[in-house]
């Protein structure tokens, strides 16, 4: 792509007249020192990439044996007494008792960020239709102002307002409404059950769909301006209606990237911290029993826990915080690669967002 | 949607092959006037959150409001005002766009400008993956690295240097996307005047890229605005205003009152928590608008103003 404009490299072909004070030399070397230091700059953030990675590898690896297999399995969170003398397994000091379990947050990551996909995706894609299909330019301009401030909301004041106006509202309008309506039949008994206090799974991933919403649609809504004028318009000469087009032109057009699209959500969505924190209950130990149950997921028991583990003598469960975040980190960034690698294969010409979409 | 079984997806070729097809055409539209009114009910259902969340905010941020809380520290018993956090706030934010918005622009240059395809997308992707590393964890390593390690204590530099971190990404991707837009006859016009690539760069490319490259940073600014994960172990907080101390003081900033008071018991911590929420949404929305009109006027020169 850049190959065209690389060719600045060959030397200027003529001289400017009279030119005697700034000599071709002084040209490369400007040239040079442009491009080594905007190069250097270039790098640091893939340095930062592989510092963090290297950190938490560090912290992580002692402690990854003694957790060993049964930190995927079990459901117990125990510090241990960090009051009594540190025992040694394998050849780690660690508090007595201590044991560390950490299934119930990896279901509770999936299951919150999958909430949250039920609930952005649909609307993400109907958004993105309707404004590059049908809104005239101000109003889609409108509904894009919406979608930046939608990324733009600090993460924490989504929390507040999840805790104290989302959170009751859902329990007493809608938790309450879905229970006693679905059948109690094995796939929606989930759903069933008592709709405990505004904190819990269904707030958690209804504030995360919201906040993952503008990455999906503004992907979403680039990837719908890159069909092809023309395909879509001997689509719609054949006699095809709006949502034929869609169906046949423009989805099969963007299908990769569309998948792309979410999964870059979803990858937003499992790494978010503090909304979930303050929504969720942060409450370890178990799995969500239903829908409005308390949980935790693994981002907001890293920043809910880090305090106490500072003050675990021994380190271990700063080690296991470690793990927890190079799981996270596998987790996250490996729906990353992959969104990022399916929307460039739909479509050279999109400029990805970053982080939440702006 | 079974009308449209046709092998080759061209459902229309029977439509209009006679009478059997008024029913079809009836259904066909059907089909399409439901599948518009969804989507345009989803589109509604975008403003729904954006109002909800505002008009929450603002509303218990108003309740209680008093202008002291501009002008007092929080007392250690979490009453008080909120300057410290916002004086602690916009050093926080003044070094990281300085720091990260030299590497950034300086990274955005080079991928626009120098690097070839492969060891471009490489460095793309690596910005990209940064961009998709969890807040926390970055917290995380900057407590371990900088708080622990190099022994800074809760410290504005390591504040600075987790945040920037964090906002690098979105820099180097503005920066890289405004200088695309330039039309490459610029660098040919001034490569045939014979300017120095560096003087080119400067007072031609850099120029019509100016105002892509400012909303770059002002999303740099309402990022670092609004975090909160990499800060709480890195800055720590304070009761105090924030010192000219790079290392070994902790520094106070906005969102930690929104984290931390909400559910204290005190209602002048509840006060103050609703109060950093609303000064925060105010922040954001003032630089959302800013960089609305930074972009307004940048697609005035644009080239591609027409695109659907």
């Amino acid at each position: 792509m850049t190959d065209g404009r690389t060719s600045v490299t060959h030397p200027p072909v003529a001289k400017p007249p009279g030119d005697g004070a700034r000599p071709r030399t002084s040209r490369r070397d400007t040239q040079g020192l442009v491009r080594w230091t905007t190069r250097v700059a270039a790098v640091l953030p893939g340095l930062a990439l592989v510092a963090v990675i290297v950190v938490l590898a560090l912290e992580a690896v002692p402690v990854i044996p003694v957790n060993g297999l049964h930190f995927f399995t079990t459901n117990t969170w125990n510090p241990g007494n960090s009051y009594s003398q540190p025992v040694i397994s394998h050849g780690v000091q660690m508090p007595a008792g201590a044991s560390y379990g950490a299934l119930p947050l990896i279901t509770g990551t999936l299951e919150s960020s999958a909430i949250a996909m039920l609930i952005a995706v649909p609307v993400a894609l109907g958004t993105a239709l309707v404004v590059v299909d049908k809104l005239p330019k101000r109003l889609s301009s409108a509904v894009g102002m919406f979608l930046e401030m939608l990324a733009g909301i600090p993460s924490v004041v989504f929390g507040l307002w999840g805790a104290l106006t989302l959170g009751p509202f859902l329990v007493h309008h809608v938790s309450p409404f879905i229970a006693s309506h679905v059948p109690d039949v094995p796939p929606f008994r989930f759903l069933k059950g008592p709709v405990g206090s505004g904190e819990g799974l269904l707030p958690s991933g209804v504030v995360l769909g919201i906040m993952v919403l503008p990455i999906v649609a503004a992907t979403t809504r680039d990837l719908l301006r890159q069909v092809p004028r023309g395909t879509r318009e001997g689509a719609m000469a054949l006699g095809m209606t709006d949502a034929e087009v869609i169906r046949w032109v423009d989805l099969r057009w963007i299908r990769s990237g569309f998948v792309g699209a979410c999964i870059l959500g979803l990858g937003r969505a499992l790494g978010e911290t503090m909304a979930v924190a303050m929504v969720s209950g942060a409450v370890l130990g178990a799995n969500p029993a239903n829908l409005y149950a308390t949980m935790t997921t693994i981002a907001a028991t890293i920043v809910s826990q880090l305090d106490y583990a500072l003050s675990d003598a021994t380190g271990f469960a700063l080690g296991t915080l470690a793990e927890a975040g190079l799981l996270l980190m596998v987790i996250s960034l490996s729906a990353n690669v992959v969104a990022r690698f399916l929307v460039r294969r739909s479509s050279a010409g999109v400029a990805l967002p970053v982080g939440r979409g702006i | 949607m079974s009308d449209v079984s046709a092998p080759l997806g061209v459902p229309v070729a029977r439509a209009t092959s006679g009478l059997v097809a008024t029913g079809r055409m009836a259904r066909r539209r059907i089909v399409n006037t439901v599948l518009w009114g969804i989507a345009g009910l989803m589109t509604a259902l975008v403003a729904i959150p954006v109002a909800w969340v505002l008009i929450g905010v603002v509303r218990k941020g108003v309740a209680g409001w008093h202008w002291s809380v501009l002008a007092t520290t929080t007392t250690s018993a979490n009453g008080g005002g909120l300057a410290n956090a916002i004086v602690g706030t916009t050093v926080i934010v003044v070094g990281v766009v300085v720091i990260a918005g030299i590497v950034g622009v300086a990274g955005g240059i080079y991928l626009a400008e120098f690097s070839g395809a492969k060891e471009g997308s490489i460095v793309r992707g690596a910005s990209e993956v940064l961009a998709g590393v969890p807040s926390i964890v970055l917290g995380y390593v900057g407590y371990v690295a900088l708080v622990y390690h190099f022994h800074w204590g809760f410290s504005l530099l390591a504040a600075w240097i987790v945040l920037s971190v964090l906002c690098v990404p979105y820099i180097v991707k503005t920066t890289e996307v405004a200088l695309r837009n330039v039309p490459t006859a610029y660098r040919d016009g001034s490569e045939a005047l014979g300017m120095p690539t560096g003087y080119a760069l400067r007072r031609v490319v850099l120029r019509p890229a100016l105002p892509g490259i400012a909303t770059g940073l002002i999303v740099a600014v309402a990022i670092a605005l609004g975090e909160t994960a990499p800060l709480l172990y890195t800055a720590s907080w304070s009761d105090k205003f924030p010192t000219a101390q790079l290392t070994h003081a902790n520094v106070p900033f906005l969102t930690y009152p929104v984290w931390t008071f909400y559910n204290l018991p005190a209602a002048s911590a509840h006060r103050l928590a609703a109060e950093a929420a609303l000064i925060l949404i105010v922040m954001v929305v003032m630089l959302i608008i800013l960089s609305r009109i930074v972009v307004a006027r940048t697609q005035r020169h644009s080239e591609n103003s027409g695109v659907r």
